[in-house]
């Protein structure tokens, strides 16, 4: 999987060090309202799932002094979630 | 001046952070509009401050001296703090994660400073920081060690970014020379840090 690129303007849940980044499917949660929608007073409908998504620190962070095998692990919404190519 | 018999200058609220002025105007608008009574407030508050880090304490002294409950803890932390008359809260969901001899999880929640407030009480100052909450993803390795938590290259340290719906609560490892020990003193080890991964468990004093 790979994190959407794209900017969003407004509330989103999605933090901006994992955009464009790579990382695989650790846990799939269950489906919640949209906080993009709901933050402005919508019922968040329809529901997103919601994914737990684990990315490679030394893939994130340019010069990750940590052990290589460090990982950080982020929950990500399906609309925010690409194929990998 | 004040009507009683010690003198202190009028109570103001001169000097309220930022936030507070903001957080009263709010409520104030929230009453008169009905959407909120000054009760559910108070209840609200009174429910959040009552919660301490004991409660995650005995979900993980339970899941230390019995590896079945673990596991139904690993699957399903609110199933489990039922299952032992805790309260857990209304929604957010709230996941347990296990240290082990390979992995070292640590928690923190950049974009705000969610917690697992209902098993854990309200988060430390600290948690709720710029400097956490920036450092402890990019650099957990020096943040632990600020803690006083050295590991070795080979453990594998798993940060946690609780950025949506899901809590995350730790189970730490249990520490060695503690065979003989019951649940409840177990439980007087697990402390609040060491459940958000930032620190071990205390040891046993003999």
């Amino acid at each position: 999987m790979r994190v959407a690129a794209r900017p969003h303007e407004g509330h989103h849940r999605t933090p901006g060090y994992v955009k464009g980044k790579s990382g695989t499917v650790e846990r799939v949660h269950a489906a919640f309202t949209n906080p993009e929608t709901r933050a402005y007073g919508a019922d968040g409908l329809p529901l997103e799932r919601l994914y737990l998504v684990g990315f490679a620190q030394a893939e994130v962070w340019d010069g990750y002094d940590g052990a290589a095998t460090d990982r950080v692990y982020v929950d990500v919404f399906e609309h925010w979630l690409e194929a990998a190519e | 001046m004040s009507d009683h018999d010690h003198d202190h200058g009028e109570i103001t609220h001169d000097g309220e952070p930022a936030a507070a002025t903001r957080v009263r105007a709010l409520e104030e608008v929230l009453v008169e509009k009905g959407v909120v009574d000054r009760e559910e407030v108070r209840r609200g508050i009174d429910w959040l401050v009552s919660r301490s880090p004991a409660e995650g304490a005995r979900l993980v002294a339970r899941g230390w001296v019995d590896e079945e409950f673990k596991k139904r803890l690993l699957a399903d932390a609110r199933g489990a703090a039922l299952e032992l008359g805790l309260d857990p809260g209304s929604s957010p969901v709230v996941v347990a994660v296990e240290n082990t001899e390979e992995v070292h999880h640590v928690v923190v929640c950049t974009l705000c400073s969610c917690y697992p407030r209902a098993l854990l009480g309200p988060p430390p100052d600290w948690y709720k920081s710029l400097s956490y909450r920036s450092r402890a993803v990019a650099d957990p390795r020096g943040v632990l060690e600020e803690f006083g938590v050295e590991l070795d290259d080979e453990v594998e340290v798993r940060v946690v970014d609780s950025t949506a719906d899901i809590r995350y609560l730790v189970i730490p490892r249990r520490p060695s020379g503690t065979e003989s020990l019951g649940e409840d003193e177990l439980a007087a080890l697990v402390t609040r840090d060491s459940m958000i991964g930032v620190a071990q468990p205390a040891l046993p004093t003999n």
